[in-house]
């Protein structure tokens, strides 16, 4: 702030506040004339008579003591203009502050967990219990609080990975995200009249019935345009983040009308990167959690999680119904 | 000039019965929406797939109807009939007063129409476009010309303190509509604030507690000034308490507004100065509250009878309650933990219905039958009905958010011993879904109470009678003194 602009504020500020208690002062003994306490002032207007009673003690204390406050207040904290306050105190040192006396008193424990590799993590349950909360208060709002994604965001915990689900890829997709890109291919499959047989035969790969001409064309197609990304055999290519297709596993539905949609419209999501917004310890540790849900917990420490946060008893239920209703 | 050879002056009621009866009409319409808010916080799918009746878009439409149809109808209304009767005269310019009921009308229509459609400034209680922006201020000066019009015309010597309150809420507001609204056009339905970044956060404040300042505090305690002495038939407690908490609330308020951005981007200096100026804000405010209690000390056998004493008295509880809740709120270590909780929604609905509505429903019960000449409102056991109906609506609406509001600011910052969050967003919500249930009941409650006092004025302008409008001739200094005293 400008010297200028930090006289003017204080300025201002002492104005104003010495008015507040010129005003108490001009008005302490009544107004000018003869008129007693608690008489008329002689005024009418529209019948209405206005009383000369004096100002309230107690009123008269709060006002003047907020004053009284107000001025120590400024002394001490930043408020006159530039003037920072007898006490140093501002916003951004409380804050530092704050990051400060977080990183001593539990910074030791995320230096010792963010050294251990994941798969050993998985044998420290407190470490998988902050891994738990790091995922909640994150990634929960699209994969939901119990990791089991929904239309476009995956889901966690079925041990199939788009991109790849070793420990260090996991840590990877979360520090630097990813983005997915299905593009529309209606035209290059023959158009609109294309589509069936490209459907029928992507959803056979996965064991759904369908018309096995339809399915014999959509092969041929398969094999000219799809194969490019999802592989000869529809496994997919995790360099890609090219889906699967075989596994009867589907991102945006399987459904006829969601795979035809797919293939008309192209698809995309996204995975934003955290590197900027989390510590990299704490991506390590929700990195391990998020391994852990697809890779041999023990019975008890399942049973701990689930005391941590209740799983909804109709999840698993609610979600199938969601899946295939898609 | 003797009353013999004066030239009859009469009263201009016309204006002040179309604002009070849209008055009437607003509060029911405004609060209807709020209703349906409420009920879509419970029910978030009620009504997927209608844009227009989305919870974004009708929250502007509720938040407006409320204040400046319901709020502004009301303080139309009363300042013209206030500043007619204590300056003794008719209104300057009766052409230009019609004019601002059907521009404020016509603003409110606007309203009703764009914000549903998504037509929106995004600047919060300011969020009408350009266009309606220029209506209204066009409409504002007007009312500026007829209201100081009338007060230069008075035939009495002082201005009445109801009328410094009506002119520092009519002056202000002009100021903060037109600098907030500065913004550059970029289609006839859509323009962007000129002010960047911080400045306008800080611009949106100054306005938007300002608004609650001088369109909700000021001109409602106009309002009060004139109609509480009137229905209780006593003289205003003390004139000098009227002049020290007039300035120092006018001189103050000012100051508050940087307490809404409390650890944020604007500076520390700002946000100190928003802080203390807000403590030093609550003597002023219930300076404005003592002067309308002690009013009715002489009167508190009125309350057994009156419904309408029983409105003005509850309406000064809690404004004396909601302006020691602010002050205390504007603390910054208080703010930490209430911010963008429902502790504000609560603070809020304690000032707007406890308060502001309250005064503005027993102000109207005195003002309706004087307008269509009628001694009392068609049934006063309806308005006794209405009064509990407001009571208890406020009570179930303002505890249940306080309740949700500090179990919200106490579970988001609840930590772990291994420094992570307690609970996640989502629980902190489930945890408040009961609450909205009471909020809800709360708000039907009231809103049944406006809807009853709706028809209450509907059967008293139903049976309208000839009102002798003639203009009272002045009591003079002296002789109301003399009597006074003798």
């Amino acid at each position: 702030m400008s010297s200028g602009w930090s006289l003017y504020v204080t300025l201002i500020t002492v104005v104003f506040m010495g008015a507040a208690c010129w005003l108490v002062w001009w008005q302490r003994k009544g107004p000018p004339g003869n008129v007693g306490a608690g008489e008329s002032m002689g005024h009418d207007f529209d019948g209405i008579q206005e009383l000369n009673n004096p100002l309230p003690r107690w009123w008269l204390g709060t006002f003047v003591g907020a004053v009284i406050f107000a001025a120590v207040y400024l002394v001490l904290y930043p408020g006159l203009g530039a003037y920072p306050g007898l006490l140093g105190w501002s916003s951004r040192g409380e804050y530092d502050g704050e990051i400060k006396d977080v990183e001593a008193k539990y910074g030791p424990l995320y230096d010792r967990y963010g050294a251990m590799a994941i798969p050993d993590l998985l044998a420290e349950e407190p470490a998988l219990r902050i891994g738990e909360r790091i995922f909640a208060n994150n990634c929960s709002r699209c994969h939901g609080a119990d990791a089991r994604g929904g239309v476009g965001f995956p889901n966690l915990t079925d041990g199939d990975w788009l991109f790849g689900g070793e420990p260090d890829v996991i840590e990877t997709t979360i520090l630097g995200g990813r983005i997915g890109m299905m593009p529309a291919f209606a035209p290059a499959i023959g158009g609109e009249a294309g589509i069936p047989a490209v459907v029928a035969y992507v959803r056979s790969l996965s064991g759904n019935s369908g018309d096995p001409q339809l399915i014999e064309q959509g092969k041929a197609k398969f094999a000219s345009v799809c194969f490019a990304c999802h592989g000869a055999d529809g496994k997919g290519n995790k360099i890609l983040g090219a889906p699967n297709l075989t596994d009867d596993i589907w991102l945006f539905g399987g459904t006829p009308d969601d795979v035809a949609y797919g293939l008309r419209n192209g698809r995309r999501s996204q995975m934003p990167a955290h590197a900027d917004l989390l510590d990299k310890r704490k991506v390590h540790l929700a990195a391990a959690y998020v391994y852990s849900l697809s890779h041999g917990l023990s019975e008890e420490s399942e049973h701990a999680r689930g005391a941590v946060s209740p799983a909804h008893p109709d999840a698993d239920k609610e979600h199938d119904e969601q899946r295939k209703s898609r | 000039m003797s009353p013999s050879t004066a030239p009859t002056l009469s009263y201009d009621y016309k204006v002040v019965r179309q604002f009070s009866i849209m008055a009437v009409v607003w509060a029911v319409v405004g609060m209807l929406v709020g209703v349906l808010l409420a009920t879509q916080l419970i029910w978030p799918d009620l009504t997927y797939g209608i844009p227009w009746l989305s919870y974004a878009r009708l929250r502007p439409l509720h938040t407006n109807a409320v204040i400046f149809a319901f709020g502004g109808s009301a303080l139309f209304g009363t300042s013209y009939y206030v500043v007619q009767r204590t300056c003794a005269t008719s209104l300057f310019l009766p052409r230009l007063a019609s004019f601002t009921f059907w521009g404020w009308q016509f603003v409110i229509v606007s309203a009703v129409a764009t914000l549903p459609l998504g037509i929106t400034s995004g600047k919060e209680y300011a969020e009408l476009e350009w266009p309606i922006d220029l209506l209204i201020a066009v409409v504002w000066i007007s009312y500026a010309v007829v209201f100081f019009g009338t007060i230069a015309r008075r035939r009495v010597q002082h201005i009445y303190v109801a009328n410094w309150f009506y002119g520092a809420f009519i002056l202000t507001i002009a100021l903060l509509h037109v600098v907030n609204s500065l913004e550059i056009p970029v289609s006839l339905t859509k323009s962007y604030s000129i002010y960047p970044g911080a400045i306008d956060a800080m611009v949106q404040w100054w306005y938007g507690h300002n608004a609650v300042g001088f369109f909700l505090t000021a001109g409602f305690l106009g309002m009060m000034y004139y109609f509480v002495p009137k229905q209780a038939e006593r003289p205003v407690y003390s004139y000098r308490l009227s002049v020290v908490h007039f300035w120092a609330l006018i001189g103050i308020y000012m100051w508050a507004g940087p307490h809404h951005l409390h650890y944020t981007a604007v500076p520390d200096w700002a946000q100190t100065l928003g802080m203390v100026f807000s403590i030093m804000l609550w003597a002023p405010s219930w300076g404005g509250m003592i002067n309308g209690i002690m009013t009715l000390s002489g009167a508190w056998e009125k309350l057994r009878t009156d419904p309408i004493i029983r409105f003005m008295i509850v309406a000064m509880s809690f404004y004396g309650m909601s302006t020691f809740e602010g002050p205390m709120m504007a603390i910054k270590a208080v703010n930490a933990l209430s911010h963008d909780t429902d502790w504000t929604i609560g603070h809020v609905h304690s000032g707007a219905l406890g308060w502001v509505a309250m005064i503005t429903f027993g102000s109207l019960y005195h003002l309706i039958p004087r307008l269509y000449g009628k001694k009392r409102m068609h049934s006063v056991a309806a308005i006794n009905v209405h009064f509990w109906l407001a009571t208890i609506g406020v009570v179930f609406y303002i505890s249940s958010m306080w309740i949700a509001g500090v179990m919200q600011g106490l579970m988001w910052r609840a930590v772990n011993n291994d420094g992570t969050l307690t609970y996640t967003f989502i629980e902190a919500l489930k945890a408040t879904y009961p609450y909205y249930f009471g909020r809800l009941i709360g708000g039907v409650i009231y809103f049944a109470g406006a809807v009853l006092m709706a028809w209450n004025v509907w059967k008293t302008v139903a049976g309208a009678q000839p009102v002798s409008d003639a203009v009272l001739e002045p009591v003079s200094a002296h002789a109301a003194h003399s009597a006074r005293t003798a």
